[in-house]
């Protein structure tokens, strides 16, 4: 089954090559099955890709809470709650002190989706940390 | 208490460290456990309902017979009567009794399966909510699980945890900056070729005498010459 995700991955990446640049694939060591995709150009905004239970996560880590301005904190919280439905495919969310975008798939979501969202997600992070660059340090 | 409810407060439970088990595994276990059984008893239930449903029909079937036989019964004995057979029509009579009293009881057992067919699909539309819930709980209470987990394997393999996230504006200078780069280079790359491939044109063109340079040193020549003739006329004229 992870080879079979880590596969389905590589391909959404040749697929992706032309627009996003290089696509690379490895799995992370750990007791649950994690690849990283780094992005050629993006390599600051890896996306990690995880199996958990009855779905595909797709995380991207945008920043910590060390990273949040305190004054602003509120302010930022509501940015993300007021933008999170506009984003296209991809959701804001967090992780303990990491704030992060993910996009969730069915296990048995295939390359062309997989493709789709990771081009989504890689693209909203960029975006999302650009816009909220305004309430961090 | 909703499931979500549960997964925030033990989110927010006490200095949790990321990993540590969300949700606690004998709990798990437990509903897992519960899902299992609460499936075996829905299973049990459903060939129950086939059961009883079967001796509904059955029951019914059995009035219906019953009803024939006692309008049967109902013309012999009034073809007794009027064949003025007193003691037949009695025997008859006394056998629709028995046929009714028999019917009378079926209806009553068929009320009853049908009661119990009602109370039987109530517990199974229960349990299959049951099951759905659990298996929803589970789901969610896995998911957290699942994420934190990662992101602990996540965290250990990038260094020291969170730190080595790099600063987000930072990322984003990073980004932006190679960002621009490319595309200054690709401008540059652009601006090289339009350069290079219009002079290497030029140069071939006039390797082949042909376009405005190629005969540039003649047609100077030419028109030196020509005003050097009309200057001599000119002088000539006055002279």
């Amino acid at each position: 089954m992870d080879a079979a995700l880590q596969q389905r991955i590589a391909e959404a990446g040749r697929r992706l090559a032309g627009q996003l640049g290089a696509f690379e694939v490895a799995r992370i060591p750990g007791e649950v099955v994690v690849f990283k995709v780094e992005i050629s150009g993006r390599e600051e905004l890896p996306i990690f890709i995880t199996q958990a239970d009855s779905q595909i996560l797709c995380i991207c880590y945008l920043w910590t809470e060390r990273d949040v301005a305190p004054s602003r904190r509120t302010a930022l919280l509501e940015a993300m709650l007021d933008l999170n439905i506009a984003i296209p495919l991809s959701s804001f969310g967090r992780i303990g002190d990491k704030y992060l975008i993910y996009g969730a798939l069915a296990c048995e979501a295939g390359a062309d989706d997989l493709a789709q969202d990771l081009l989504a997600l890689s693209d909203n992070a960029v975006d999302a940390l650009e816009a909220m660059a305004e309430y961090l340090h | 208490m909703s499931i979500f409810s549960k997964i925030l407060s033990a989110l927010k439970g006490s200095a949790r460290e990321i990993g540590e088990s969300v949700v606690d595994a004998n709990a798990t276990r437990i509903y897992e456990q519960e899902i299992h059984e609460s499936k075996a008893a829905l299973a049990r239930a459903k060939q129950d309902l086939t059961l009883v449903m079967a001796q509904e029909k059955a029951a019914e079937r059995e009035i219906e017979r019953l009803g024939k036989e006692i309008l049967r019964f109902e013309d012999h004995a009034l073809a007794a009567l009027d064949k003025a057979e007193e003691s037949l029509a009695g025997d008859v009579a006394t056998r629709i009794a028995e046929l009714e009293a028999e019917r009378d009881a079926q209806q009553r057992a068929r009320a009853d399966f049908a009661q119990h067919i009602a109370s039987l699909k109530d517990l199974i539309r229960q349990a299959e909510a049951r099951v759905r819930e659990h298996e929803r709980e589970l789901a969610v209470a896995k998911t957290t699980e699942s994420v934190y987990r990662a992101t602990e394997s996540i965290s250990q393999s990038m260094g020291s945890g969170a730190s080595k996230l790099g600063s987000a504006r930072e990322s984003l200078e990073r980004i932006k900056e190679r960002h621009t780069l490319t595309a200054d280079r690709m401008k540059a790359a652009e601006e090289l070729d339009a350069e290079f491939g219009t002079k290497a044109l030029e140069k071939k063109l006039a390797a082949a005498g042909i376009g405005g340079d190629a005969n540039r040193k003649e047609a100077v020549l030419a028109r030196l010459k020509a005003q050097r003739d009309a200057d001599r006329a000119a002088s000539d004229e006055q002279q």
